[in-house]
């Protein structure tokens, strides 16, 4: 589906508010513009972005036209313990794509 | 009505969009019956936007995002695109820090608004007007 940059510590102390920052390369195609015949693209966006910390949500997104080409989305979490951060993207049809992140909490 | 179906086909078919109206019925859909009160929300956007298509919005609401005390979610609103809402934020306790950015679209110079719920029940808003010089959503392709 897409291409995805992911900017997450990879070490933290624990209880340390970490930023994270998540861009995917999609359209993002409104559903709104037309080609010059006239003719409407259809949708097809991303709308819906969730977060996992060890499983557990932590963040969720839900995503309008709205929002830009390429989304980028900025958040915080608290660092709790190490493990797997893994940030999930799922698009209008129904496909979802996941990244993963370590991240060593100390 | 069959001369308006005749000449339909020639015209560019544009949403209806929203409006200021559609934009409150947006936000009376997520708080039902609840008040909005002003305040701890902060919305940043810039004030002139030459490229409606990605605008850096950062939201961040006041809150110790504690257990007992914290935003569960952030919904963000607009008057004049196509459609009224933006993004909704869902947050927990372990989100730390209740501050979110993203890159958004704006069609037309307008006001936007977040709303935050928190977890006592209790909404808040912020709101930040913005004028846009190059529109996004629905330009034409070339």
């Amino acid at each position: 589906m897409a291409r995805a940059l992911i900017n997450i510590p990879r070490a933290a102390k624990r209880g340390d508010v970490i930023e994270i920052k998540a861009l995917i390369s999609h359209p993002m195609e409104t559903g709104y513009r037309h080609d010059e015949t006239g003719k409407g693209i259809p949708r097809d966006i991303i709308n819906r972005f969730v977060c996992l910390y060890n499983g557990v949500e932590v963040f969720r997104a839900d995503l309008f036209p709205a929002i830009s080409a390429n989304p980028f989305l900025s958040f915080h979490t608290v660092a709790t313990e190490s493990g797997v951060i893994a940030l999930a993207w799922t698009g209008d049809d129904g496909e979802t794509y996941t990244q993963l992140a370590n991240i060593t909490v100390e | 009505m069959a001369a308006g179906s005749a000449v339909a086909p020639l015209l560019t078919v544009r949403p209806a969009g929203a409006t200021p109206d559609t934009m409150a019925a947006a936000i009376r859909s997520v708080i039902g019956e609840a008040s909005v009160r002003e305040g701890r929300v902060k919305v940043d956007l810039p004030a002139l936007v030459e490229n409606g298509n990605t605008v850096s919005m950062t939201v961040a609401v006041d809150s110790p995002m504690t257990e007992a005390d914290h935003v569960k979610a952030i919904f963000i609103f607009n008057e004049k695109n196509p459609q009224p809402n933006v993004a909704n934020f869902h947050l927990t306790p372990r989100s730390g820090k209740a501050r979110v950015a993203a890159r958004i679209r704006l069609a037309d110079s307008q006001q936007v608004v977040a709303i935050a719920q928190l977890s006592d029940g209790s909404f808040w808003s912020g709101s930040v007007d913005v004028v846009v010089t190059l529109a996004a959503c629905t330009e034409t392709l070339n």
